[in-house]
């Protein structure tokens, strides 16, 4: 195959992988849309391995090495659950990481990429692998972190050492300053060193930077470092003068960063508070519980039985259920399909409104009902539905919390003020199902456990619904 | 030692209701309680001895016995005469007592050393009172008995027809007085299909009016008539004959009136006069809620139904007691929410204590001493009126998919400028080679920007999913440094290179195949 030959299929690639990102726009074409992208990467790996870049000597060592990686991918794929879809993805943000960082390694130690460049083609050569692995390497660990926050293997509460931000900024000098030696290096030997402590460096900030951040900001990192993943694509993209790397790292690097923007907007954010971390421990609670006793939510609340639940819902003619990384935790969606069938079979009206940031990564929650088969027609976002309220019936909360927080609009005290929420407390009553009192990752305590048109339902998700099936079917 | 509650049967002429009903008798047992119940207490309610048995309860024969041996009584209406003497030295009592009406019934009771809790005296400002307040569930019951009275005396229907024997107008129902009864009134009436108006001297219940489906009818004269607790006051003399003026006219254009005014410690205020009545079409109704206080109209007997002009007029005072079953239910559930407060440790002990609000409204005798009136409970200070909801003027976020607002001028200029300058320099340093690829860059993130704002948000795990497994397209990368064809002599250390690029490979194709299959897995769960 001809380099021309090769440069036309990366064309077509490019092509195919917009389509594909396109296709995603809504249900329908969603699925040609995911075989757009199998084809576009299928032409771009055959078109490659078939160019005039690989010898034949590198076929058996290629395929071997595509069949490990696609046995374990495909693995990965079958076995995971659903609600551990931010794990899987998280993990795999960081299989790019790394794979960044080998690739720019590899390209670093070998001598013959530099060999007939100008002066100032081998400066730029050098940021450029240079900063490839330094975005691969930050992207790298914080993926592992993040998949460590995500799967519970370590603490959802933000870690903060003192002064995080001075030594972010000590550990951002020292990288310039290696970056500055590793240009000056003439030999490979000579660059090792700075190329290797501006790694160790990175791998650091990254885990620094993700500890940082609370759990309730999981969904804006996920998308953060998938937008990472874009980007170090893109970087070994300049490294390699590969336009295609180039294109594709910066389509997914723009997605990443728009999902990151979407999210922080959904809690009324700015990115860098998010970046800079520990959301609900420093300055938001304190200021919670100093505030002068009218911000205080004061009453108490009116717990309910699965009975009564289910007789509310069999007496009601509109339905929202508003779903939380609660339902995810305890693997409620399936019956909370069951209930939602349950009641449309008896003509009750049932939405789901879905917050922006509800659950661990963008759309979480969406994909769990959708695995519960819950028709997607059903399901609406927040702008969709929130007008409706006052017409509803029962507004069902299940393991939700911040993202139904009335202080949002009431209290501009409040750490939250500001937030856009569901506006559950407007319809004519609504049950929280929760299981203890505690207050949601903002650390904020919730006035709509208060209200007088409230009612708590307290139990382990699953079990409380299960129960509310049972008297529903009596 | 848990306490025995006991369940007297009614004595009271007429009255229907009981005050406690099986299904509660379970939970005031699981509450640590014993509960007795006389023999056939709940007939008239329609539940019967056997029902109180099977709940838990020991059925007593006579009242005797049942005073004797109960340590708290729960009644519907206050003790006569007799009940007291039958009422155990330092026993307690849960009723209707109105201490201000029956200060000589206090004085019995006080003698007999009772804890005596009158169930009207219940702080109703109290949020958490609500869900003790009989009052109020008593009312609500009233208003809906007192629209089916009324279909029951008028002789056509509520709801307008056209059938094939004619038009039917639907019928106009008018209410005075707003309050919970009113509105329980309205939402019934207007549920049958009639017209229904309301009116009342506070102007704020308007939207709650309208909510029920009525239409809120104002009287032309300016005056705050919120008398505080929720409340009406007597009202200026102005205000007086401007309403005169809005009811005389009602009265002529309406069918049924149904009038709920009450004005606490007050005789109820006459607000339909002879006259209006007169001036009614034949065959109207009025039925008076007010009648135990005088009625609010000027021919009302209390306690019965007349027909006066040709119009009915009906009276009763009896109203919850003829929903019998629903009311005893209410009643019970009342009770059962003050027992759980009076009994926070579950243990069959009730604790009266004084300390809290509620319970101290409540109290009017404790162990033989008058404590009523209460002193007004400690509020907690009212929230400043939407001062602060208006300084929240939460800024709606645009849709998904509409362009955000256009940003303000200094941000934009800034941003120019610093987009501008990084292009001067790149333009000043870079190589033309470099300049090739970053064209390429700058614009491919333009067109994942835009493509991307497009994805609905319930599909940005699958996106994220699918964007995750594109950009394994890092696998180039690798694959392109395995065995390049190599131009001249030059050293290079084979085996690293093609380790790294290997271990490289493998993570991607991992990515790859991992990302496309739980996207295409994801995607096919999402269904119509």
């Amino acid at each position: 195959m001809s380099g021309n030959l090769a440069t036309v299929s990366y064309i077509g690639a490019t092509i195919l992988f917009i389509l594909c990102l396109g296709g995603l726009s809504n249900q329908e074409t969603a699925r040609r849309g995911n075989l757009y992208g199998v084809i576009g990467m299928a032409i771009a790996v055959l078109a490659t391995v078939f160019g005039p870049h690989i010898t034949a000597a590198g076929i058996p060592w290629i395929i071997g090495a595509m069949v490990v990686g696609a046995a374990v991918g495909l693995y990965l794929a079958r076995a995971v659950q659903m609600t551990q879809m931010p794990e899987l993805v998280a993990f795999m943000h960081s299989m790019v990481g790394l794979a960044a960082m080998l690739v720019g390694y590899a390209n670093f130690i070998d001598p013959a990429v530099s060999v007939g460049l100008a002066p100032a083609e081998k400066a730029i050569h050098e940021i450029e692998m240079y900063v490839g692995v330094l975005i691969g390497a930050v992207t790298f660990s914080g993926s592992v972190i993040a998949f460590g926050k995500l799967s519970g293997k370590i603490g959802g509460k933000p870690v903060l050492l003192p002064g995080r931000h001075w030594i972010n900024l000590v550990g951002l000098l020292i990288i310039i300053y290696y970056g500055r030696e590793f240009l000056h290096a003439v030999t490979v030997a000579q660059g090792m060193t700075p190329m290797i402590v501006m790694t160790i460096i990175s791998l650091l900030f990254g885990v620094h930077m993700v500890m940082a951040i609370g759990g309730a900001d999981m969904p804006v990192v996920v998308s953060m470092l998938n937008s990472y993943s874009g980007w170090a694509a893109a970087a070994t993209g300049f490294m390699l003068s590969n336009d295609l790397l180039i294109v594709t790292g910066a389509l997914v690097g723009s997605s990443g960063a728009i999902l990151s923007y979407i999210m922080c907007r959904a809690m009324n954010r700015q990115f860098l508070s998010v970046i800079a971390g520990g959301f609900g421990s420093d300055s938001g609670a304190p200021a919670a519980k100093s505030g002068d006793g009218a911000a205080q939510p004061a009453g108490e609340v009116t717990p309910i039985s699965a009975v009564e639940t289910a007789e509310l819902l069999r007496e009601a003619k509109n339905v929202i259920i508003v779903p939380g990384y609660g339902m995810a935790v305890a693997q409620a969606q399936h019956i909370v399909f069951e209930i939602t069938k349950h009641l449309r079979d008896k003509g009750v009206n049932v939405r789901f409104g879905i917050h922006p940031v509800a659950g661990r990564m963008p759309g979480h929650m969406n994909v769990l009902l959708a695995e519960a088969k819950v028709p997607y027609d059903v399901v609406f976002e927040m702008d969709e539905l929130n007008d409706d309220f006052p017409d509803t019936d029962v507004a069902m909360v299940i393991g939700a919390n911040d993202i139904v927080n009335p202080a949002a609009q009431e209290d501009p005290t409040s750490p939250i003020a500001g937030m856009p929420v569901l506006e559950v407390w407007k319809a004519k009553s609504s049950i929280v199902m929760k299981r203890s009192m505690a207050s949601g990752y903002a650390g904020v305590d919730n006035p709509l456990f208060y209200k007088e048109n409230n009612r708590m339902l307290f139990g382990d998700a699953k079990k409380m619904l299960d129960e509310v099936l049972v008297a529903l079917m009596s | 030692m848990p306490l025995t509650i006991g369940v007297p049967r009614e004595v009271f002429a007429g009255e229907k209701r009981v005050a406690t009903v099986p299904e509660v008798v379970g939970k005031l047992i699981k509450l640590g309680f014993k509960v007795a119940v006389e023999s056939g207490a709940g007939d008239l309610a329609n539940f019967n001895d056997d029902a109180y048995r099977e709940a838990g309860a020991e059925v007593i024969d006579s009242a005797a016995k049942l005073w004797a041996t109960s340590d708290i009584v729960f009644k519907v209406r206050g003790p006569s005469e007799e009940e007291i003497g039958l009422l155990r030295e330092g026993g307690a009592l849960i009723s209707f007592i109105w201490p201000a009406q029956n200060p000589e019934l206090m004085q019995k009771l006080a003698a007999k050393k009772a804890t005596v809790l009158a169930i009207d005296t219940l702080p109703r400002q109290l949020s958490r009172a609500q869900k003790m307040d009989a009052l109020t569930s008593m009312a609500g019951i009233s208003g809906y008995r007192a629209v089916i009275e009324a279909a029951n005396a008028f002789g056509r229907f509520f709801n307008g027809q056209v059938t094939a024997a004619g038009k039917i107008p639907p019928a106009k129902v008018f209410i005075a007085g707003a309050g919970v009864a009113g509105l329980a009134a309205i939402g019934t009436a207007a549920n049958l299909g009639a017209i229904v108006r309301a009116n009342d001297t506070r102007a704020e219940v308007a939207d709650q009016v309208v909510s029920l489906g009525g239409e809120f009818v104002k009287v032309d004269y300016e005056e705050e008539g919120s008398g505080g607790g929720g409340y009406a006051k007597v009202m200026s003399e102005g205000f007086q004959q401007a309403q005169r003026d809005m009811y005389a006219k009602q009265a002529k254009e309406v069918d049924i009136i149904i009038t709920t005014a009450l004005i606490p410690g007050k005789p109820a205020p006459r607000l339909i006069s002879a006259e209006m009545v007169k001036s009614m079409k034949p065959g109207s109704v009025i039925v008076d809620m007010a009648g135990e206080q005088g009625g609010n109209c000027e021919l009302t007997e209390p306690g019965r139904a007349v027909v006066k002009h040709g119009v009915t007029i009906i009276g009763y005072t009896d109203l919850p007691s003829r929903l019998a079953r629903q009311s005893s239910t209410l009643y019970a559930n009342n009770l059962l929410r003050l027992t759980e407060e009076l009994c926070k440790t579950k243990d069959g002990i009730i604790n009266v204590n004084m300390e809290d609000d509620a319970i101290r409204g409540l109290t009017v005798i404790k162990e033989g001493s008058i404590t009523w009136p209460a002193p007004p409970p400690k509020l907690p200070a009212a929230p400043a009126p939407k001062a602060a909801a208006a300084a929240v003027a939460v800024k709606k976020a645009p849709a998904h998919g509409e362009a955000s607002g256009p940003m303000s001028g200094t941000a934009a200029a800034i941003i120019f400028g610093i987009g501008a300058l990084l292009f001067l320099l790149v333009g000043a340093y870079a190589p033309e080679k470099f300049l090739g690829h970053f064209t390429v860059f700058v614009l491919a993130c333009f067109v994942g920007y835009m493509v991307v704002w497009n994805v609905k948000p319930a599909l940005h795990t699958p996106l994220m999913s699918v964007t995750n497994a594109v950009s394994s397209i890092i696998a180039i990368g690798a694959l392109v440094q395995i065995a390049p064809p190599l131009a001249g002599d030059v050293a290079r250390p084979d085996e690293w290179i093609r380790w790294l690029s290997i271990g490289g490979i493998v993570l991607a194709t991992i990515n790859m195949f991992g990302g496309f299959a739980v996207t295409q897995r994801m995607l096919a769960m999402f269904r119509k």
